[in-house]
């Protein structure tokens, strides 16, 4: 998809403006994921040390990468599945290509997959005359309505469910246009419904993957719909689509980054679903696919591994950065002008695009550290946000007023006689002006504050020279 | 209390030193409350967040070492502000990895350097205050101060021992307000969302007062509440205290 991560200042405007949103974004924040998260880690009293153990099975499966990834390779293929390597989102996407012509395929569904996104597989699938079908009811009604996703694990949480209901009316033409459609339920039921033959008719199902399990070759998914399994199980070919961060060496470790996984996304100590899938149908197995196929992503990622931005690689995809992040509790997903939005975005975004397209987001952040306390595999997120920022400082990317402005300062700043002398004269200025109202309506030097609140004056002295002549009685004295 | 004097150097802040020194003044009486004789090294400006966080580590480095000069050779190092404490303590550090004697040095200040309630709390083991002051308080816990340096349970403990104080805490007391340094004049609309959050959480509360331990949220949430034309008293907690709420209010007309 075309970044517009350039305008995130003017996306997030009209993110603030969308009362549809922001009636979502409450409800999210207000009484959704951040609450039951904090329930559902308050019950588990070792949750803090399995976070420490998150990190240790990434940054050790990181660590060894090449090795876990042939190890990988060597089970798929011994369990008669296939791996195929793309360095690129155009060599993903024509890999997918080819393996549905091969299957002679027309119609295909997908599970959710981020990495699907971030490719732009449906557009392409499209333009090649394949239908893909979204399966997760997210991206079920975000494929309707040809948006991109606005959230690692809910990708239509911008919408209110009357929205949805409109989409609905306007998608399925065939079905009475009396039926009720005001709860969440029948919205459910109505997409169920739907979608229960193309599950059925399907080629090829796609699905993403949350873990690659290096020991059995396994790729596993976690649902809340059941949608992921119908996806892999039902079409001839099954394909997995996924990044090589997403490995880890054993099945107990997948266990352990699964107990973090549910409770820091959706609050929940499990999701509903959690399937595994090794290789194609075995001879005596009930059903399964023909062909299995793993399609390995790189995109830039390898040259993440020993770097400043290495820690991103182990992210998990649960969205808890983002469920607590105040920014995109205030401007949603689609302010970020990409597939990934929030905190882990801001991070991740710049080292697939580039700097230069993305360096808003790494600036569009107070640095609160929410998300760093939040995050279950504990990615310092701030001080990669900081990093983008030392390559926007060194690449001069910021706009000259305020590097220009930064420049003055720190040059006084490392003048205290100077500093103190100014901080004197301008604390009894601004003391003297903002008189005896307290503060300022508007000021022009500094607009971008008062025009959204009032600037409290200050107390009409600097404290270092109201110190020094303190320190001048008492010596009198 | 611990026994024995302390030597503390006072790190004023730059905002406490331009907009609120009274901030200052309290921070020195709790301070000799606590035992501590405090000096205030010349020599100090700010502590050089406003380069750190924009990318421009050459100069941050060379404040952190004006910094570390400054304050060599006290016990302690303490500032009323966990933004700033924090900077010093987590972050001075790390900027150094490629220059071992610097880097030493900005360990050892890292080590000595607090936030001001933490240090009288944690430190100086002072358990209660002889501050008077009557009112319906509620209480905001700035982003650096809580969750790089942990301060929380600390100025909670000492405002309850403020005769005729009643705390009632926030609905979300731990989320930004949305200063942010540069960030607030950056994207003023997005930090306006979040602060007017931030005042209706405390309008809801009924509180009559707003305390923090940071002088940048504290000039943010008290422009929003006073633009807003609520009547919200808005206070540094060690204004509070130290027993010195004559001042006015921040953003408050003078008497």
């Amino acid at each position: 998809m075309q970044a517009t991560s350039r305008n995130f200042a003017a996306n997030s405007r009209v993110g603030l403006a969308n009362e549809n949103l922001q009636q979502a974004l409450d409800i999210m924040t207000q009484r959704g994921f951040p609450l039951r998260r904090r329930e559902v880690v308050a019950r588990l009293p070792e949750f803090e040390a399995l976070r420490e153990r998150g990190r240790e099975i990434k940054d050790h499966t990181l660590a060894h990468l090449d090795f876990y990834l042939e190890l990988y390779e060597e089970n798929v293929v011994a369990a008669g599945g296939e791996v195929h390597w793309a360095r690129t989102p155009e060599e993903a996407c024509q890999v997918v290509l080819e393996i549905c012509r091969a299957a002679g395929a027309r119609t295909v569904t997908k599970g959710k997959s981020m990495i699907a996104e971030e490719i732009g597989l449906n557009d392409f699938l499209e333009k090649s005359g394949i239908a893909p079908i979204e399966t997760d009811l997210g991206e079920y009604i975000i494929q309707l309505r040809h948006e991109p996703p606005s959230h690692l694990i809910a990708p239509a949480m911008h919408l209110v469910k009357e929205q949805v209901a409109d989409t609905f009316r306007a998608a399925h033409r065939t079905l009475d246009p009396r039926r009720p459609l005001i709860e969440a339920r029948e919205l459910c039921d109505e997409a169920r419904a739907l979608l229960r033959p193309q599950f059925l008719a399907a080629d090829v199902g796609i699905t993403g993957a949350n873990f690659l399990v290096a020991e059995t070759g396994s790729s596993i998914i976690v649902t809340n719909e059941g949608n992921g399994d119908l996806t892999q199980t039902l079409p001839r070919v099954h394909i997995v689509l996924a990044s090589l961060e997403k490995l880890v060496p054993t099945f107990e470790d997948a266990a352990t980054l699964l107990r973090l996984l549910a409770r820091s996304a959706t609050g929940q100590e499990f999701s509903s679903y959690m399937t595994a899938s090794t290789g194609p149908r075995r001879p005596g197995d009930l059903d399964g696919p023909e062909a299995y196929h793993v399609i390995l992503l790189d995109n830039g990622r390898s040259q993440m591994l020993g770097g400043e931005f290495a820690d991103m690689l182990r992210c998990i995809r649960c969205g808890a950065c983002m469920n607590h992040c105040p920014v995109y509790a205030a401007v949603g997903g689609h302010a970020y002008g990409w597939v990934y939005p929030g905190p882990m975005g801001a991070v991740l975004t710049p080292s697939l695009i580039g700097i230069k397209e993305a360096a808003s987001l790494p600036n569009a952040s107070t640095l609160c550290g929410r998300c760093e306390s939040v995050c279950p595999v504990k990615i310092p997120l701030p001080k990669m946000l900081r990093h983008w920022r030392e390559r926007e400082f060194a690449q001069k990317l910021a706009p000259r007023v305020w590097r220009n402005g930064l420049s003055l300062w720190a040059w006084v700043a490392q003048r205290p006689a100077l500093y103190h002398a100014l901080a004197g004269i301008v604390s009894r200025v601004l003391g003297w002006a903002g008189g005896p109202r307290g503060r300022f309506r508007s000021l022009p030097f500094a607009a971008g504050w008062t025009g959204v609140r009032d600037m409290p004056a200050p107390e009409g002295r600097s404290f270092h020279s109201l110190w020094a002549e303190r320190a001048k009685t008492a010596g009198r004295g | 209390m611990v026994e024995g004097r302390a030597r503390v150097a006072l790190f004023v802040t730059c905002l406490v030193d331009l907009f609120r020194p009274t901030v200052g003044f309290a921070a020195v009486k709790l301070l000799e409350q606590a035992g501590c004789t405090v000096e205030v090294p010349r020599a100090q400006t700010c502590c050089g967040q406003p380069a750190y966080n924009s990318g421009d580590r050459a100069d941050a480095k060379t404040i952190a070492v004006q910094v570390m000069d400054a304050f060599s050779g006290y016990d302690y190092v303490v500032a009323p502000s966990g933004s700033c404490a924090g900077m010093i303590r987590l972050h001075y550090p790390k900027m150094f990895v490629d220059d071992p004697t610097s880097r030493a040095r900005a360990e050892e200040l890292a080590a000595r350097t607090w936030e001001l309630v933490s240090f009288l709390v944690d430190v100086r083991k002072m358990g209660e205050v002889a501050a008077q002051w009557r009112r319906v308080a509620t209480y905001h816990d700035a982003c650096s101060g809580l969750r790089e340096l942990g301060v929380r349970d600390q100025p909670r403990r000492l405002l309850a021992s403020v005769e005729g104080l009643e705390l009632r805490e926030l609905l979300n007391p731990e989320v930004c307000c949305g200063f942010g340094g540069t960030f607030c004049v950056k994207y003023p609309e997005i930090s306006d969302k979040m602060v007017s959050e931030k005042a209706d959480d405390i309008a809801a509360t009924g509180a009559d007062a707003v305390l923090a331990g940071d002088l940048g949220c504290l000039l943010n949430i008290a422009g929003k509440l006073s633009r807003q034309g609520r009547q919200v008293e808005v206070r540094h907690v060690a204004e509070v205290l130290a027993g010195m709420t004559s001042a006015p209010p921040i953003g408050a007309p003078r008497s």
